[in-house]
């Protein structure tokens, strides 16, 4: 009984990791992400520092902000390429005929767009160093954060992607129904990182609390609720 | 057989509806002219202070937020018995719930910015928790009304409708806790209801007015869930329709003609 679970959560895994493998080699032959999505994030970095006059101090004291604004904004992208994936050539209706658990998948798409973020978060912390001035002066807390908030972006991401996917004006629906949900992590992040980075007196370790909890929570939840979506 | 239905009211309704207005006139007279403005005396200096009359906003603020958490549970019940039953009853039910839930929502959040102004001296704050989450949840169900406008098949529109609605609705153990959670980050005042801190009429002023917001509530999800329940008898009633044609269009075709037709084309 104990192995029959045992070899369904190695088997669920395994083809997790054949899905996220298939997402991060049409990234690697397609270079979106390197090619549109980095550079845009960057862009909107910079477009930052002009709206704030680039005033270096005042940038510094709201880089926790503007980073993970970015972040969102860069990962509505990222979420609306994978679900796309699947929409070209007809390919979901390639990976229901492959008998693979929906949770399986979910998991697998998730992962491909959590290691893409992990490239985005990294990318753009180099650009706040380096545009803003920000001082890394807890770098544990700092990449603990990225990795707790990539995972709820992920999650959540994949699962609303696939929901807005196969509608009219998805590309529109996708933002709205995505960024409200998102606030949570939004705002544990920025104050996690508003400690990181000194920018001001938090207990970003508290914060870093919610993230795992929301990542946890919309994990468990993405994995279940994705085999509604994926039905038609 | 076809629904020829042109309204959504019924006795029934007609007379709930003129129950609603009678209790909103009731209401008004409570909240505007027979309670008393908040007014307290400072024990030392003997100043005036309180809210005066902007308390009389919380009348129809705090009943407005109670038939929003009810509105948007019930969407959520309906949304789960939707992905159980799969049954458009449900569907409708889940549906009109939100759109009902959104517009008290809003609501909300309007006297609840008018009635901040003079008694927190600000339209806005963005520190109060029980604000934003309230704010989030507003837009949580506006991007359900979204999804809901999108043109797409019914069935997969309401199943994903479903699963947003799930989401969401988790904001409101947020709200409702906030003010116990995060005491130092809210300006809202913690449950007075529960340990009867307030006074005889206040009290049932506040209680009239969640009595009849719950009228206006039924009353609406009534005819919200009977336009729905319309819209989806009438795109059941297009298809059939549509076959009926098809079936008109074969009965009358000249079967030998088209066959002979055929016959000479091999």
């Amino acid at each position: 009984m104990l192995n029959r679970e045992v070899r369904q959560m190695r088997e669920l895994f395994t083809d997790a990791g054949l899905v996220a493998t298939r997402d991060l080699r049409i990234e690697a032959r397609s270079r979106v992400l390197l090619n549109q999505v980095a550079p845009f994030a960057l862009l909107v970095l910079v477009l930052f520092g002009f709206a704030l006059d680039a005033d270096q101090r005042t940038l510094r004291t709201f880089a926790p902000g503007l980073f993970w604004v970015t972040v969102l904004l860069a990962a509505l992208l990222a979420v609306q390429r994978s679900a796309s994936i699947e929409h070209a050539d007809d390919a979901h209706t390639g990976l229901r005929l492959s008998g693979m658990a929906a949770a399986s998948v979910f998991l697998g798409k998730a992962a491909a767009v959590f290691i893409q973020l992990m490239v985005l978060e990294v990318l753009l912390a180099i650009g706040i160093v380096v545009l803003y001035g920000s001082e890394l002066d807890n770098p544990v807390l700092l990449a603990v954060t990225a990795v707790a908030a990539a995972v709820g972006v992920a999650t959540t991401g994949t699962l609303y992607g696939a929901l807005a996917s196969g509608l009219g004006a998805r590309d529109t629906l996708l933002p709205i129904l995505l960024l409200p949900v998102l606030a949570p992590v939004l705002i544990g992040a920025t104050r996690s990182f508003d400690d990181a980075l000194g920018a001001a007196a938090v207990d970003g370790w508290a914060w870093l609390g919610l993230l795992a909890v929301f990542g946890l929570v919309a994990t468990v939840l993405g994995a279940l609720a994705y085999g509604a979506m994926i039905e038609d | 057989m076809v629904d020829t239905t042109t309204t959504t009211a019924s006795p029934g309704s007609r007379l709930l509806g003129l129950t609603t207005l009678v209790g909103l006139a009731g209401l008004i007279l409570f909240a505007f002219v027979l309670t008393e403005p908040d007014v307290r005396l400072h024990p030392t200096t003997g100043e005036e202070f309180g809210q005066f009359d902007a308390v009389r906003l919380l009348y129809l603020h705090v009943p407005m937020a109670v038939l929003t958490y009810a509105a948007f549970l019930t969407c959520a019940v309906a949304s789960a018995g939707y992905l159980l039953k799969r049954r458009p009853w449900w569907d409708v039910t889940a549906h009109a719930s939100a759109e009902v839930g959104t517009v008290f929502c809003g609501l909300v959040l309007v006297t609840g910015s008018i009635w901040g102004r003079p008694v927190w001296n600000t339209w806005w704050e963005w520190g109060d928790v029980r604000l934003m989450t309230t704010l989030v949840l507003f837009l949580l169900f506006t991007g359900y009304l979204a999804l809901r406008r999108t043109p797409a098949e019914p069935q997969r529109q309401a199943r994903r409708a479903a699963i947003v609605a799930l989401v969401a609705v988790l904001d409101i153990p947020l709200i409702n806790r906030s003010v116990e959670w995060w005491e130092n980050r809210t300006l809202h005042q913690q449950s007075t209801l529960a340990e009867l801190k307030i006074e005889d009429l206040t009290l049932f002023t506040l209680m009239l007015g969640l009595v009849v917001f719950g009228l206006v509530f039924a009353w609406l999800m009534l005819h919200r869930f009977r336009v729905g329940w319309l819209e989806h008898a009438q795109a059941g009633h297009e298809v059939a329709l549509a076959i009926a044609e098809r079936h008109a269009e074969m009965e009358t075709l000249d079967v030998d003609a088209a066959i002979g037709r055929t016959g000479g084309a091999r």
